[in-house]
């Protein structure tokens, strides 16, 4: 089935699009990067603020050491150099949730420089990538709510001095999907690499698009703008190639891009100039003097590499190499996230079976998550219960449709398998006399059925075998339950 | 480099200082004034030399990452020109944007 | 004296001086002091060890407490009432300090005679239709009228320094990084130091031990031990080898200056100590440095007064009218000029030509130092300012103004500890000679002004 037509579609052929993202992470500290302030979620507006944070006079900022342990590990998992002399740096500019009318970033001695993302195959296997031009560390803003207070926009500083680290890619990305294959790519990695929640919807990750056009062999750059106000991935993917149909045109007619800021309109599925009310901003950087440089031993720099988790690259080759018979696609389903990999993990090593595990996981359990809006690292169904219910079906305890029912009660009631099979009596039936006495009974339940099948009607078989089912709890062995009907309708 | 009544008002811009023509007039020549005086540096020879980033520490010292915070002895309604409800109240930005001016 | 006469005594004095016009305090409030007073019997309850018992001292009004207003001589602070004590006032509370008043200074520490303050210039005791110095006015007058023996006060281009030389009185600025500035309103960061005023060496020598220490809220304090800076009082300066900088004593100084600064040497020289020649070549360079290091940094420092979370606000056409209403209205005519100053050098195709240029100029006039300190030379002395205490009103053109910091700045460029003490008068106005260490050898220069002090006795008035 092919994508619907998208406006950027009838100008590929003649324009190149050109897309470099700026993405902000939040890292996963307990407290604030330059104060001791909690990061928690959800505390009443300004609670969580004191005098650094709210850029009282006075005040001065002190660096937060899992703040750079985390933002190392970043850079490093997206195979960074990390620098061993970084210098923060002031950006200089008026907004109410900027309390000091500066933000402390880092301008150009940032922490890491030169990684990069990989974001797809080739068809001869060689790997495509793109570059990660450095990352740096900054502190968040504030928050402003404009509805609350007519004629005012009300200003909460909590998140003001929560730790960003901002990753900027090279300008290598050609197109909208290739975009969101880095950010997917991006995103994955630093959930694996522990260092953020990286929640679109939360807002621990943030996307800024920069988009230019050019043509077809055209080696310059065109003039790129910045699109903001992205809140899914798949509105990156639609504002691109929004903003690139509007440039093709404005070039093909001749014209010439204005260098600008864009806001997304999601509900319009529009971008429009951002009103700036100064012309391009200048932000007057000069290196933080309350900051004197961060100085990173190589030993230290070592060890965050060495130490880093399994990322999902190295997962996704052990899965491979593991012989399981698991297809490309179900590697990239299992670690698609760190806490499905984990459990499947779990489950594979409980059962001692992988292959089930995988079927199990990529099936009842994904649907499952679907169905009751869970989430994976807070299932109801421990691994360590499933894999014990695929070992009762491997060793014929209980037959495959029972596990399903089994299954279903377990998700309900976080019961262990071996209780449920007990409480309900859904061990596997395989006794003939038992069985007989049941397709009996459903035979003589429904006459009309039963005659047909025994007339000649083979497909009325699966119909009988599953009321046998429902008679039996779930516990009659259905694939004798099928030879045995089988022998009584003489096929 | 002379500064003229423009590059003023832009700098006042930035600097949001509200300044009536009158002293916008007057800074011209304050500034030009001073400025004269700073063109002796350009004339220095400072190849090789690095600008003093800091003085004595070399490298910035870094904090657990806990609490407690640093207390507030009187609570931001002593000190907030405008507090409602736990939030400053500022007049409604016109450009109704959640985007900031950067990040 | 009784505990209660002090008190009574203090607060006359206060009143007094308020009654003179010499409008040295700006915050002085009773129940602060009375509360002072009970937190101070709680200490001695509790046995603790107070280095500064009930000694009344008056602090800058840049200096954050909770219990007085932090105006910084600005209205965009009027009645500001930080809530929470800068690290400097902490320390001198718990060594059981009575901090009875603010002091008047130049708005946002800019300024060298207290004439740039919304609340109306200090006047120098020694002669009221003179300007105390600034930007630290305020609190070198306060000493120097008997009000308190020990003041806190800020020095950005030697805003301690030359107040006291003006006023007659000691003044310190410690090493960068000495003191915390943890509760200082930034003006300049890489600049900014909290200074100490003293009747005597002895009074500021024990301010500083109080004061002087670590703090992990500022990330620039210098994580060493605080030596007992009053034990530097002894004996003689043998083998101290002073330096005597050409670039310090030009050939227009005034006759009278240079005349009790040769005299003032000859004694250390009697004491023990070589005097040598020496020079420290860029130090013509310091002003135009620092003028625009320090307007800079301001400039982004003093962004964050904006009308939003604290002090003034101003309504006006929407957020960017309330903004420049705010700070049109809050800011006097020295600071919007050195912010402007300060934001066209950083901004955007000046940055290298200026702030770059200025911060590169300022690692030689620190090298400077490094190679004197570094020959063999253990401390320098200076005159502290061109000139004594000026008639108010007498330097209108604001470059003439900075050119009173000449002595004083490149002091505050390198970081070096620096201080000032009475060394004669002339005119019967107050001189100050100005002595200078290596980093954190305040202890040096203290026992040189100890031991100057010492012999030159009632001659440092007269």
């Amino acid at each position: 089935m092919s994508a619907p037509a998208s406006p950027a579609d009838r100008w590929r052929e003649k324009y190149e699009m050109v897309v470099g993202l700026e993405v902000h992470v939040h890292l996963k500290t307990k407290t604030k990067i330059f104060c001791a302030c909690s990061t928690d979620f959800g505390a009443p507006p300004n609670a969580n603020t004191c005098p650094v944070c709210l850029g009282l006079p006075g005040a001065l900022p002190v660096l937060n050491a899992h703040a750079v342990e985390l933002a190392a590990r970043a850079a490093a998992a997206i195979g960074c150099t990390i620098q061993p002399r970084s210098v923060f740096a002031r950006k200089n500019y008026f907004y109410p949730d900027l309390p000091k009318g500066y933000q402390i970033s880092q301008f150009d001695k940032p922490l890491a420089l030169d990684g990069c993302i990989r974001v797809g195959t080739r068809d001869d296997g060689t790997p495509i990538e793109i570059g990660v031009h450095r990352v740096h560390m900054e502190e968040d803003a504030g928050k402003s709510v404009h509805d609350r207070f007519a004629g005012y926009s009300a200003v909460d500083l909590n998140r003001t001095g929560v730790p960003l680290v901002e990753i900027v890619s090279e300008p290598e990305m050609r197109s909208a999907r290739q975009a969101e294959a880095y950010l997917v790519a991006l995103k994955q990695i630093l959930e694996y690499a522990d260092v953020s929640d990286v929640n679109m919807e939360e807002g621990s990750l943030r996307v800024d698009a920069n988009v230019s056009a050019r043509k077809h062999g055209d080696g310059k750059l065109g003039t790129k703008t910045e699109i903001k106000n992205l809140n899914s991935f798949s509105a990156v993917v639609r504002a691109l190639d929004v903003e690139f149909a509007r440039q093709c045109a404005v070039l093909d007619s001749g014209g010439v891009i204005e260098q600008q800021t864009m806001l997304w309109d999601d509900r319009n599925g529009e971008v429009r100039p951002a009103r700036s009310k100064e012309g391009s901003h200048d932000y007057r950087y000069f290196p933080e003097p309350d900051l004197p440089p961060l100085v990173l031993d190589a030993d230290w720099i070592a060890r965050i590499a060495r130490d880093l988790p399994e990322l999902p690259e190295a997962r996704r080759e052990r899965y491979r190499a593991s012989h399981v018979g698991l297809s490309a696609y179900d590697i990239d389903v299992l670690t698609s996230s760190v806490a499905l990999g984990d459990y499947f993990e779990q489950v594979a090593r409980r059962s001692g079976d992988p292959k089930a595990a995988a079927n199990w996981v990529l099936g009842e359990v994904l649907a499952t998550l679907k169905n009751t809006g869970q989430s994976i690292d807070r299932f109801s169904v421990r691994p360590a219960d499933l894999g014990d219910l695929l070992v009762l079906v491997r060793d014929g305890t209980i037959s495959n449709s029972a596990a399903k029912q089994i299954f279903a009660t377990m998700v309900a009631t976080g019961d262990p398998p071996g209780r449920i099979v007990d409480r309900e009596g859904l061990r596997k039936v395989t006794d003939d006399a038992a069985l007989i006495a049941w397709i009996d009974e459903v035979v003589a339940e429904h006459p009309d059925e039963a005659a047909r099948l025994f007339g000649g009607e083979k497909r009325l078989q699966g119909v009988l075998v599953g009321h046998v089912m429902k008679k039996s709890k779930g516990s009659a062995d259905p694939k004798r339950v099928n030879q045995l009907l089988a022998e009584r309708s003489g096929t | 480099m002379a500064v003229t009544l423009d590059d003023v008002r832009h700098i006042a811009a930035l600097a949001r200082l509200g300044l009536s023509d009158d002293r916008a007039h007057a800074l011209v020549g304050e500034l030009n004034g001073i400025l004269a005086h700073m063109d002796v540096l350009s004339k220095v020879d400072t190849t090789g030399v690095e600008p003093l980033t800091g003085i004595g520490l070399s490298t910035t010292p870094l904090r657990e990452d806990r609490g407690p915070a640093i207390p507030l002895v009187h609570p931001i309604e002593t000190f907030a020109p405008k507090f409602e409800d736990g939030f400053f109240l500022v007049p409604r930005l016109a450009t109704h944007e959640d985007a900031s001016d950067a990040s | 004296m009784s505990r209660a006469t002090e008190s009574l005594a203090l607060a006359r004095r206060i009143g007094a001086f308020d009654r003179d016009g010499l409008n040295i305090l700006l915050h002085a409030a009773d129940d602060a002091l009375r509360r002072a007073e009970r937190a101070l019997d709680e200490r001695r309850d509790r046995g603790a060890a107070l280095a500064m018992d009930g000694i009344p001292v008056v602090v800058k009004d840049n200096i954050a407490t909770t219990d007085l207003p932090t105006s910084c001589g600005s209205n965009i602070l009027g009645g500001y009432l930080s809530p929470y004590d800068a690290t400097a006032v902490a320390k001198l509370r718990d060594a059981g300090a009575l901090i009875v008043a603010k002091s008047n200074m130049d708005e946002f520490a800019m300024g060298s005679s207290n004439e740039n303050s919304a609340y109306g210039p200090a006047r120098n005791p020694v002669d009221p239709t003179r300007v105390p110095g600034g930007s630290s006015g305020g609190s070198a007058a306060a000493v120097a009228a008997g009000i308190v023996p020990i003041a806190l006060g800020s020095e950005t281009g030697g805003s301690v320094r030359q107040p006291a030389a003006f006023c007659g009185v000691v003044g310190v600025k410690p090493t960068y990084g000495r003191v915390s500035r943890f509760g200082l309103v930034a003006f300049a960061s890489s600049l900014d130091h909290i200074g100490v005023f003293g009747k005597t060496v002895d009074d500021a020598a024990l301010g500083l031990e109080v004061i002087a220490g670590h703090d992990p809220r500022d990330a620039t304090s210098a994580p060493r031990d605080v030596p007992a800076y009053r034990d530097a009082a002894r004996g003689a300066l043998t083998g101290v080898v002073i330096g005597k900088p050409k670039e310090y004593f030009p050939a227009d100084l005034d006759p009278r200056i240079r005349e009790r600064c040769e005299t003032a040497l000859e004694i250390m020289r009697s004491l023990g100590a070589e005097i040598r020649d020496v020079s420290l070549p860029h130090t013509d360079l310091a002003i135009e440095v620092y003028y625009i290091v320090a307007p800079a940094e301001a400039s982004s420092n003093l962004a964050r007064f904006d009308g939003v979370r604290y002090g003034l606000r101003r309504d006006g056409d929407g957020l960017r009218g309330m903004y420049e209403a705010t700070r049109s209205s809050g800011f006097g005519p020295e600071v919007t000029r050195r912010i402007l100053l300060g934001t066209y050098v950083l901004s955007a195709g000046y940055y290298d030509a200026y702030y770059r240029k200025a911060q590169q100029v300022r690692t030689l006039i620190a090298e400077d130092f490094a190679k004197v300190f570094a020959s063999g030379v253990h401390l320098l002395f200076t005159p502290t300012t061109p000139t004594p205490a000026f008639p108010l009103g007498a330097k209108s053109d604001p470059y003439e103004m900075y050119l009173s910091d000449i002595f004083t700045v490149t002091a505050n460029l390198a970081g070096v500890p620096a201080m000032s003490l009475p060394i004669g008068r002339v005119g019967g106005l107050p001189v100050g000679g100005q002595l200078l260490a290596p980093h954190f050898d305040e202890r040096q220069m203290l026992a040189a002004a100890y031991a100057l002090e010492r012999t030159l006795g009632e001659e440092a008035h007269r």
